[in-house]
């Protein structure tokens, strides 16, 4: 019979370095996961989500599967910990930044009252342009949530209150201010009628299923874990062929989709709401294609970040 | 809150010598730079005296400097660029954010809406900018050189005390008086229907800057008392010459 010998740890404050908590008779095979729930027994507020432990109080956050054991401490571990503030979901995270848009489309295309002109209230546009654009956007916005509860597993499990507050007020704010435009008793069609609108709408539906298709392709790529990671590669889907030239197909497409809803509307606002979404999409398609490149040796010289040949 | 404030981003980063992490070069042009703003700003402080002293009153001085502070001030500018190369270690953001609301009130309103150029809030601001910009264009010069002498840096860090505030007033004042000519001519102005199914109020626009000063005047104002705390916190020790 072996004797397991027990750690002790001491939970200390990174800022007041005080003892907050001390766990004994914790077993060496604990994963910081374990350690999070035990600290929650002293302060059941602090959900493991909000804390981070460190070994240095500058260090680095330890992640929740390490092992205690394997971690460079002794048989009495001294840990920091500091209060990440409230979390929420990514899966509610996300839920809660795209129902906005949904319905606040909604209330300026149904022209609820006191937004526009008295006379126009509860009236629908003439223009049958504007109905589908709303037909448009609304998918958009559904076909997220659904990628969201269906499609996309996070790595993270969760994010900060104020940029959940930060996120919403802009796609929020946002879709209200275009949605206000485009429904608007004034709204002036596009100048080139129907064609206009139906090459646009042809080119959305097309950048509509890339996209998904992409979330597919990386969704199953995750399968794998940790070891065994391989980037993306095109499968036998004519719509992720475009991973032969870009590292973020999915920003691609995403960028194109709200090019056709600005070719659909022609509409300044959603123009310029086009723009800063493909400011920050490509930050981010950046970032990607550096990570891909570094872990990768041979990862494909061709591809670009988010747009072929070019960014 | 463009009046002091177009000091924080450098006092954001503390007031250490700089680092030398740009050449030579670099160093000579930003001291050229700073001698020519500090130059310029003072042209501005004399031209505006000479003008009260000729006239014998405060009013319509703005006319007597309005060319050279909007050289200046538009000049000023570059400073984003020097922040995004990296010869001056402060954030382009901030930095940006400070210029453009100066060039905004130069450009946007008093160039823009005449009937508010003869307004004396305009010269509440502009003296505020004058003895703001002089100091803080100096202070940068004696940095770069390694030769701050303390009454400069304790200008800075005292000064705004008064000149903030009343460089925030004249600026509020300014554009309160010209919402009603931005409002009568529809300057700046888009309106509904049009093509791109776009619109812009100016003057709807002006009262929400006017508004963001609550929120943002206190920050800065507070920020550049901490900073005071900070750099003159230790007046005992220091020498004259750094």
């Amino acid at each position: 019979m072996s004797r397991t010998t027990f750690f002790e740890v001491a939970v200390l404050d990174a800022n007041t370095r005080e003892q907050i908590c001390f766990l004994d008779k914790v077993d060496p095979y604990s994963t910081i996961g374990n350690i999070k729930c035990l600290f929650q027994k002293s302060y059941p507020h602090w959900y493991p989500a909000r804390q981070a432990l460190k070994l240095d109080p500058k260090g680095k956050i330890l992640r929740d599967e390490e092992i205690l054991l394997h971690l460079p401490v002794g048989t009495t571990a001294t840990m920091f910990f500091i209060d990440l503030g409230p979390q929420l979901g990514w899966t509610m995270v996300f839920l809660a930044e795209y129902i906005g848009p949904l319905l606040t489309y909604l209330l300026f295309y149904f022209r609820v009252p006191y937004i526009y002109s008295h006379r126009y209230a509860s009236t629908s546009s003439p223009h049958p342009v504007v109905t589908r654009a709303c037909a448009c956007h609304t998918f958009h916005y559904v076909k997220r949530m659904i990628e969201t509860i269906f499609v996309h597993r996070f790595t993270h499990g969760t994010m900060p209150l104020r940029i959940i507050v930060r996120n919403c007020a802009y796609y929020w704010g946002f879709s209200a201010w275009l949605a206000y435009y485009i429904n608007h008793p004034l709204y002036t069609p596009p100048s080139y009628g129907e064609i206009q609108f139906n090459y646009g709408l042809i080119m959305f539906v097309m950048c509509e299923l890339g996209n998904f298709s992409i979330h597919v392709t990386l969704n199953n790529l995750r399968g794998d874990g940790i070891r065994g990671r391989r980037y993306p590669i095109p499968t036998k889907n004519p719509f992720t062929w475009l991973f032969l030239f870009v590292s973020c197909p999915n920003y691609t497409y995403e960028v194109g989709a709200w090019v056709s809803f600005s070719i659909m509307t022609q509409c300044l606002p959603v123009a310029f709401y086009t723009l800063l979404g493909f400011i920050q999409m490509s930050i981010w398609a950046k970032g990607k294609h550096r990570a891909y490149s570094r872990e990768f040796k041979d990862y494909p010289s061709l591809r670009m970040a988010i747009i072929p040949l070019i960014l | 809150m463009s009046a002091a404030a177009a000091g924080t981003s450098k006092a954001a980063h503390g007031d250490v010598a700089p680092k030398k992490r740009r050449g030579p070069g670099a160093l000579a042009y930003l001291v050229i730079y700073n001698v020519v703003m500090t130059a310029g700003w003072l042209v501005i402080a004399v031209g505006l005296v000479r003008a009260y002293l000729a006239r014998g009153s405060y009013h319509g001085l703005y006319y007597s400097i309005e060319k050279p502070l909007k050289f200046f001030q538009t000049g000023a500018m570059l400073e984003i660029l020097h922040c995004a190369v990296g010869i001056v270690p402060s954030s382009v953001v901030l930095t940006g954010f400070q210029v453009m609301s100066r060039v905004f009130l130069t450009w946007a309103v008093t160039h823009s809406v005449r009937e508010v150029q003869s307004e004396d809030s305009v010269l509440l601001f502009v003296t505020a900018w004058t003895v703001t910009e002089i100091i803080r264009y100096s202070f940068y010069t004696f940095s770069l050189l390694n030769h701050l002498p303390f009454l400069i840096k304790w200008a800075r860090y005292t000064f705004f005390f008064v000149l903030y505030p009343m460089g925030v007033t004249g600026e509020l004042l300014t554009i309160y008086a010209a919402l009603p000519y931005v409002q009568k001519t529809g300057l700046y102005s888009v309106t509904l229907p049009n093509k791109y199914n776009f619109s812009f109020d100016y003057h709807s626009f002006l009262i929400l800057v006017m508004i963001s000063y609550i929120p943002l005047f206190p920050q800065l104002y507070f920020h550049m008392i901490r900073q005071r705390k900070k750099v003159l916190g230790h007046i005992e020790d220091y020498s004259k010459v750094e």
